[in-house]
């Protein structure tokens, strides 16, 4: 591959395809010994500042939205870490197959020239 | 902690398993310990969709839970002392220090939970006395000065072990270890601070401070585990980049650590045999008894009973707010379905 990858050439060789992990170990299902009385779980996303996006800063079990909020209040901004909280059903996610992330995340290998540093000859030109 | 449990999202299903089904389980075995092996010897990380091996996943979920109850268990020798804290100052700071071990605890539970064991189990393992925690906590405390003893000494090992496991190979736990370590810090200045206060006191307010220190000092030395000649899991979990530094590595780090700090608190190491070894370069101190170690860690320490007692009354007594809670929740979901109908 040329140092700035040629656009022409395929980025992911059918080899590096290969390297993905299969799913041969599921992780077991965990246990239920509490008669299907399991809060559920929430994913909790923190907003440190006005002006910054809220980020994913953890997890907690609670029965309901409001209790989540409360309790994500008390776990994850006990030293003034936000100025907002999201809270969300960690089964409504839709996540990305990390097994097929060769093949999902294919389309930007190799396309550098979608970067600015791919652009070397105007080295040195002012404002550019 | 962080977006373990993104991960831990179930499954969508997935075109390569498809590819995959034409494969015996031998070669899917065999290509996910390749892969595991890369991520291995790249030192990167394991995420939890990942395949990984059997032992690696028991061996973190051992280890991430016995923290996660180490900490919880950890807020009660603690929280003994909020009500007889000397100023509402201390007792303001007290309470934050174990708000924070209950934290801890939590971070800890959910990174545990992406292996695949649900929080609940992990409490009833603790609460039946089949979890193992660390029998730092077994030991009473019995003075105030032992809130800065347990900060700085016990705390302060903690530290020591903790800092290198940020880069724990397992992401989730790294990541619970981050938000940990930098929350600790907190805990062994103000337990430092408790002792140099009490060392500047009266006669006998510095006598309780020796006297705390005296009694936490090996114990807190034995939290790195036993020796490096006879800690069998140590190598593995080197091996996978769980642990970066052996025991004895971790314990003498922490020793030449206190021996500067308990000149500044005016006090002693109970320990005559400290000193720097100047052919290792390390510092080494004297024999700590095992035996002990292994009786607490067997259940037979000062206060093992008593703190499971106590995790268990906790746990009783707040059977009727996780109902209520619960029941309030499934009566909300209930009149919203009535009302879209």
């Amino acid at each position: 591959m040329s140092p700035h990858g040629n656009p022409e050439e395929p980025a992911s060789a059918a080899a590096e395809i290969k390297h993905e992990a299969p799913k041969a170990s599921p992780a077991p299902a965990p246990e239920d010994h509490h008669g299907g009385n399991v809060w559920p779980l929430w994913e909790v996303f923190v907003r440190s500042s006005r002006g910054l996006s809220h980020v994913h800063a953890g997890s907690l079990h609670a029965p309901d939205a409001a209790m989540a909020l409360r309790n994500a209040r008390d776990l994850y901004t006990r030293r003034n870490e936000g100025v907002s909280i999201w809270v969300v059903p960690a089964d409504a996610i839709a996540s990305s197959d990390p097994d097929a992330k060769g093949a999902f995340f294919e389309s930007p290998q190799g396309k550098d020239y979608r970067h600015a540093t791919y652009y070397t000859k105007s080295e040195g030109v002012k404002h550019l | 902690m962080a977006a373990q449990n993104l991960q831990s999202v179930p499954d969508q299903p997935a075109a390569p398993q498809e590819a995959n089904a034409g494969q015996g389980q031998g070669q899917l075995e065999a290509d996910g310990q390749a892969y595991f092996d890369r991520v291995m010897a790249d030192d990167s990380r394991i995420e939890p969709k990942d395949w990984m091996p059997a032992a690696y996943r028991k061996t973190l979920l051992r280890q991430i839970s016995q923290h996660a109850h180490s900490e919880i268990i950890g807020m009660q020798p603690e929280a003994n002392w909020i009500s007889r804290a000397p100023s509402l100052k201390r007792k303001a700071i007290l309470m934050a220090k174990v708000q924070d071990e209950a934290g801890h605890g939590l971070y800890l539970y959910s990174a545990a939970e992406t292996l695949g064991q649900s929080r609940d189990q992990m409490m009833d393992d603790l609460i039946a006395g089949k979890a193992r925690y660390s029998s730092i906590f077994n030991y009473p405390a019995l003075t105030w000065a032992d809130m800065g003893a347990i900060g700085w000494l016990v705390d302060g090992a903690a530290i020591c072990n903790q800092v290198p496991l940020c880069r724990a190979s397992y992401g989730p736990y790294g990541r619970a270890m981050v938000r940990i370590c930098k929350e600790e810090s907190f805990h062994q200045r103000q337990g430092f601070e408790i002792l140099l206060e009490l060392s500047n006191g009266t006669p006998a307010q510095k006598q309780m401070a020796q006297d705390a220190v005296n009694r936490w000092y090996a114990p807190a030395l034995m939290m790195f585990g036993p020796p490096d000649d006879d800690s069998p899991n140590s190598k593995q979990s080197m091996a996978w980049n769980i642990k970066r530094f052996s025991n004895d590595e971790l314990r003498s780090r922490f020793v030449g650590m206190m021996v500067e700090q308990v000149r500044v608190l005016g006090l002693t190491l109970p320990d005559s045999e400290v000193r720097f070894n100047e052919d290792t370069r390390k510092w080494e101190h004297g024999p700590l008894d095992w035996n002990e170690f292994k009786e607490v860690l067997a259940g037979r320490g000062p206060c093992n009973s008593q703190r499971l007692e106590r995790r268990r009354q906790a746990h009783d007594d707040g059977a009727w707010v996780r109902e209520a809670a619960a029941s309030y929740a499934a009566k909300q979901v209930n009149k919203q379905k009535e009302y879209a109908a």
